[in-house]
């Protein structure tokens, strides 16, 4: 069983994502050691195929010679582990996506530095070319960015294409995701071509899966394209289809220029780098552009096409995608969603922007306090690249100075801390997620105070008194549910007690069934997932026994042993629902301390008094700042 | 003036810390005396030699050692002769109370380089005539039979490493003798040092459990002489041993054993007539190490030798607070160093009187009677011990439970607490510290300043 979340969990999560980096890392260096020919595509009327025709450079990246018929733009989407990364691998490779040039030892150079400075290089945008029916066509694959696995954002990246590839796994079917997926594509009235991979596992049932995409998303069994990414079955045919059904874009070469932003990174040395998506007009070095959103000015230094890495061009043209670079600063004044257009010649911003906005706050502490400064410089480095993260400091009685940061969801948050940890070496703690609510004001004292009649509260402590409120409001998703039929009943009730609404229930095939809800987002953003999972493995009923015994014992493991013995119960109420004993410690005295050793002893001992000035006692009990966090945090999913 | 009286003076007025800035560069022993050495033990020092090389490495030992083919006796005999009488000029002692030849395994030095060595001693300062002259020696039949010679050279008293009575533990433990020369080597030592050997052993190695390691200490007992040291085997990082409990290739006794472990030697040690004075050292009928008992009880001592470690001042170069040193650990660094400046102090710290204060009550509790009321007050005049860590509810606790005892003898470790010493420590040093920081503030003149309490770091040759 999985749960989608329509708002939060719309996109695989980024895991893939830096697989495929990596996968593009490892080409590349092997590319540079020189080990291959150069390819890249084909003369116009030559055979198609993989590296089988050469190209000049100087050919290769005259994007004039691309007029929009012969560009198109897609994305790929899927669920979590069905194959996303591995396609565009094979796609990267039967277009020869890489060229050696003298070029190359700056791409290199340019990674090295950037893994040294610890920036993640966001999944990006691939131009490729390719040779079908004895014509080049441009495609750009364009990755939904990294972190941003929401429906906002992903809607941003699908509105610079015309199609998308939706990837279904042979053997596990349709799952939350890859509905969440196909509706934002549906809803931004995009061709949709149907891909089943995995068709080399052995119980792989692509039939099934054919069928299951028919009944749910109404598409044709026969149109789905059933591949083997992982050996490149097949694969041929999925660029043919993407050169076959995708609409080439709607754009027009002699309207003034309109760009979408779509994705942006931040570089140390460069500044900004916004993936832009050209829908009329041309932009080119020394144009003066301006941002509808901020209508701040630029002067563009460069603009280029990405291969993966950054190759500049002279210019780029409507319907191209590709970067560009205009002395921007901060993250922030490349919103995703905002439209570029040139300075004097204003025109009607592109649809549907609108400015991130975090929905998902946690608490994040440092694990040791002396911790506090190098975990604050992680975070501002780490924010420069991601906007939407909102920082407030904070403080807490039990872990100190940290701050309260606010995500646009659950999986944004973990990938964050993940980042955090991974980039930056960071070890915190993140407390519960909560949510924000808003409070429409009745008491006009209050709305003169505020400001506002509507106010936004992001900290329980900040609640004002309902004597003075009309309503509360609280933020809703749609959740997606797809499962097994055997567990409607027991799914229906947790739903039901989580305030949930009821949209449709389908059966996608014989046995398994898609629901659809509305949910208040605070009533599933701690611990939905575990009382769904735990609802088909049975464990639900020992759940309060379980975690009480799990506390328990993380107590025990984190709290030393001491002069007395310690016991450690969880109780609900007056019930003692699990105990642990901690041993009184017998002996513990250095065996040698003679001239040599004392320096050494008086070290260790003079910290541990230091740390017993700051050590929290319950009682008798000395309490290490650890057992605090192993409490306080969040445990992962299992 | 006496001297006692002046530092006395000095101190209530103004703390010891707070002048070390103005020390520096007056001449000798211009009238002022650190307050926490009485007259008797201010011109006195215990003096430690270190032979820093050893014929095989022990899987367990972390020790400044170093195994050498081929040994330059001349040259270490020189450097040892020359660092020696360098310290005992700098440091300007009258009295030297006891020698400790450590290593390493001094046992592999020459007995004539022991002999110069004390000859020097001899030479600059007054010497005892009965005083201790220890020596540590691997029970290794090569050894056995030069012990009279060292015994010629000036040795009084001899520590063997026989460590376990079984070939299988002496293995793994990597000693470089079998159970059989050990127990040869002992009977021979006895014959030289009567009433003057000690014996070495170690437990809570990979395998033991109590009641073997009962029986094995019984069969030591039986065959000692006047002394044991006894030794939980301590895993330190970097060593073999503890790479294989890493590797989980051995393991280790659990806690709650060793701690059995140890009350058994206790109860063993203490029926066979061996008094525990300290936490790892027993002894009948009076025969212990005074050497040692010096650290134990905040003595000053020189350290000779690559990483020898020492606590005196350096009235010779003009200073009158203690100082900690280490000389440099590398026999040829060290040796260069000796030629070049007559000493190879690497490290010297200032030791503040709270810095003097800490090392005495965390050393001065290992020992069976603890830190007397007058031992204390000859280190601190102004605070009493009661003053000192009375204060503290979790000392109040430790006495409550019988863990400490604060009586009119002094403060020590009760039988139980004796053995959870490093647990009782830290609550015991911070009491220290703001007691003594609240004293400092207190005497001090209203328009003062705040003393720093800490010591100046001096790397190198100066």
């Amino acid at each position: 069983m999985l749960v989608g979340l329509g708002r939060l969990w719309a996109a695989p999560p980024p895991r893939g994502v830096c697989r495929l980096l990596r996968a593009r890392l490892r080409q590349q260096q092997q590319h540079y050691s020189g080990s291959r020919e150069p390819s890249l595509g084909g003369r116009g009327g030559e055979a198609t195929g993989r590296g089988e025709s050469r190209w000049r450079e100087k050919d290769a990246y005259d994007l004039s010679k691309f007029p929009v018929e012969y560009i198109r733009n897609f994305s790929i989407i899927a669920h979590v582990d069905h194959g996303k990364s591995t396609l565009a691998d094979r796609l990267l490779e039967i277009t020869g996506a890489i060229v050696k040039t003298d070029r190359n030892r700056q791409v290199l150079d340019k990674l090295q530095v950037e893994r040294e400075r610890g920036i993640t290089v966001k999944a990006q945008t691939v131009s490729l070319f390719y040779h079908h029916d004895g014509k080049t066509y441009l495609l750009n694959l364009i990755d939904t960015p990294g972190h941003v696995d929401f429906s906002y954002e992903v809607s941003r990246s699908l509105s610079a294409c015309q199609g998308v590839l939706l990837i279904v796994d042979a053997n596990e079917g349709i799952q939350a995701q890859t509905v969440a997926n196909f509706f934002l594509a549906f809803e931004s009235q995009l061709m949709i071509i149907p891909v089943i991979n995995k068709i080399d596992l052995k119980h792989a049932e692509p039939d099934r899966v054919a069928k299951q995409i028919e009944k749910v998303f109404d598409i044709p069994k026969d149109e789905c394209i059933q591949i083997s990414a992982k050996l490149g079955t097949n694969v041929d045919q999925v660029l043919e289809k993407v050169v076959e059904k995708i609409p080439p874009p709607r754009a027009k070469l002699s309207d003034p220029l309109r760009a979408l932003v779509f994705d942006s990174t931040y570089d140390h040395y460069r500044g900004v780098i916004a993936s832009i998506a050209l829908f009329d007009g041309c932009v080119q070095k020394g144009d003066k552009i301006m941002s509808s959103y901020t209508k701040k000015v630029y002067e563009v230094n460069e603009v280029g096409i990405l291969r993966p890495d950054q190759y500049p061009v002279e210019k780029l043209r409507a319907g191209q995608v590709g970067y560009l670079i205009a002395g921007m600063k901060e993250v922030k004044e490349a919103q995703i969603g905002d439209t570029f257009h040139l300075q004097k010649q204003p025109v009607e911003p592109l649809a549907g922007f609108k400015p991130a906005k975090p929905m998902v706050f946690a608490g994040m502490y440092p694990i040791d306090q002396s911790e506090y400064t190098n975990l604050r410089k992680a975070v501002e480095k780490l924010t420069l690249n991601d906007s939407s993260v909102t920082v407030h400091r904070d403080s807490s009685p039990a872990l100190g100075a940290g701050w309260r940061l606010g995500f646009l969801g659950l999986l944004h948050m973990e990938v964050f801390n993940q980042r955090l940890e991974q980039e930056y070496n960071a070890s915190v703690i993140l407390t519960a997620p909560t949510v924000p609510y808003k409070a429409v004001l009745s008491s006009s004292k209050l709305i003169k105070e505020y400001g506002e009649e509507e106010i936004t509260i992001l900290n329980p402590c900040h609640f004002p008194d309902r004597l003075h409120v009309k309503e509360y409001l609280e933020p809703i998703v749609t959740g997606t549910i797809l499962t097994p039929d055997d567990y409607i009943g027991k799914i229906i009730s947790l739903c039901q007690s989580r305030r949930a609404i009821q949209k449709n229930m389908v059966y996608i095939d014989d046995h398994r069934l898609m629901m659809q809800y509305l949910f208040p987002l605070n009533e599933i953003v701690v611990d939905f997932y575990d009382s769904l999972k735990s609802l088909s493995s049975g464990y639900a009923r020992e759940k309060a026994y379980s975690t009480g015994k799990a506390i328990a014992e993380r107590l025990k493991d984190t709290i030393p042993q001491q002069l007395f013995e310690i016991a450690i119960q969880a109780a609900i109420g007056s019930k003692v629902i699990a105990r642990e004993t901690i041993k009184a410690v017998r002996k513990n005295v250095l065996a040698k301390c003679y001239g040599g050793d004392i320096t050494r002893k008086m070290k260790l001992l003079k910290r541990q008094a230091e740390g017993k000035r700051r050590m929290r006692k319950i009682g008798n009990v000395e309490i290490p700042k650890d057992a605090f966090i192993n409490v306080l945090k969040r445990q992962k999913d299992k | 003036m006496h001297p006692l009286r002046l530092a006395r003076n000095c101190t209530v007025s103004l703390p010891l810390a707070r002048s070390s800035g103005q020390f520096s560069g007056w001449g000798l022993t211009g009238g002022q005396v650190p307050a926490y050495l009485d007259e008797a033990t201010l011109h006195q020092a215990a003096l430690y030699v270190h032979w820093p090389f050893c014929e095989r490495r022990c899987t367990y030992c972390n020790f400044n050692k170093y195994i050498s083919p081929s040994i330059d006796h001349d040259a270490m005999r020189d450097g040892l002769l020359r660092e020696t009488e360098t310290l005992l000029s700098v440091s300007q002692v009258k009295e030297i109370t006891s020698i400790f030849f450590g290593g390493g395994t001094p046992s592999l030095a020459r007995p004539s380089t022991i002999a110069r060595v004390l000859e020097t001693v001899a030479r600059v300062t007054h010497v005892p005539h009965d005083m201790e002259i220890s020596m540590e020696a691997n029970p290794t039949s090569a050894a056995a039979s030069r012990l009279a010679e060292f015994k010629e050279a000036g040795i009084t008293r001899l520590s063997l490493g026989v460590q376990a009575l079984c070939d299988r533990d002496l293995r793994i433990l990597g000693r470089d003798h079998t159970a059989r020369e050990a127990l040869q080597s002992l009977e021979e030592a006895r014959k030289l040092f009567p009433g003057n050997t000690s014996v070495d052993i170690i437990f809570g190695h990979p395998g033991q459990n109590v009641e073997p390691w009962e029986e094995e200490l019984e069969e030591l007992v039986a065959l000692c002489d006047h002394h044991v040291s006894l030794y939980q085997l301590t895993l330190e990082r970097g060593t073999g041993l503890y790479k294989q409990v890493q590797e989980q290739a051995l393991s280790i006794p659990e806690q709650e054993e060793l701690a059995e472990m140890y009350q058994a030697a206790r109860r063993i040690l203490g029926r066979a007539g061996f008094l525990q004075y300290e936490v790892s050292n027993f002894a009948k009928s009076g025969a212990v190490c005074e050497h040692n008992l010096g650290y134990w009880r905040g003595r000053q001592y020189l350290g000779v030798g690559p990483g020898a470690h020492g606590r005196f001042i350096p009235w010779g170069e003009g200073k009158s607070l203690r100082e900690a040193r280490i000389q440099t650990l590398e026999p040829d660094d060290w040796l260069r160093e000796v030629r070049q400046f007559g000493h190879g102090t690497r490290k010297r710290v200032q030791q503040t009187e709270l810095d003097i204060l800490e090392e005495l009550l965390v050393l001065g509790l290992r020992m069976n009677d603890g830190i007397t009321h007058q031992l204390w007050l000859q280190c601190s005049p102004s605070l009493s011990l009661q003053e000192a860590v009375g204060d503290s509810p979790e000392v109040k606790q430790y006495l409550e439970k019988q863990l400490l005892v604060l009586d009119n003898r002094g403060l020590r470790c009760s039988w139980e607490g004796l053995a959870l010493l490093d647990m009782l420590l830290p609550a015991l040093l911070l009491q220290l510290q703001l007691s003594y920081q609240k004293s400092v503030t207190h005497s001090l003149p209203s328009t003062g300043s705040v003393p720093q309490a800490l010591g100046s770091t001096t790397t190198a040759h100066t």
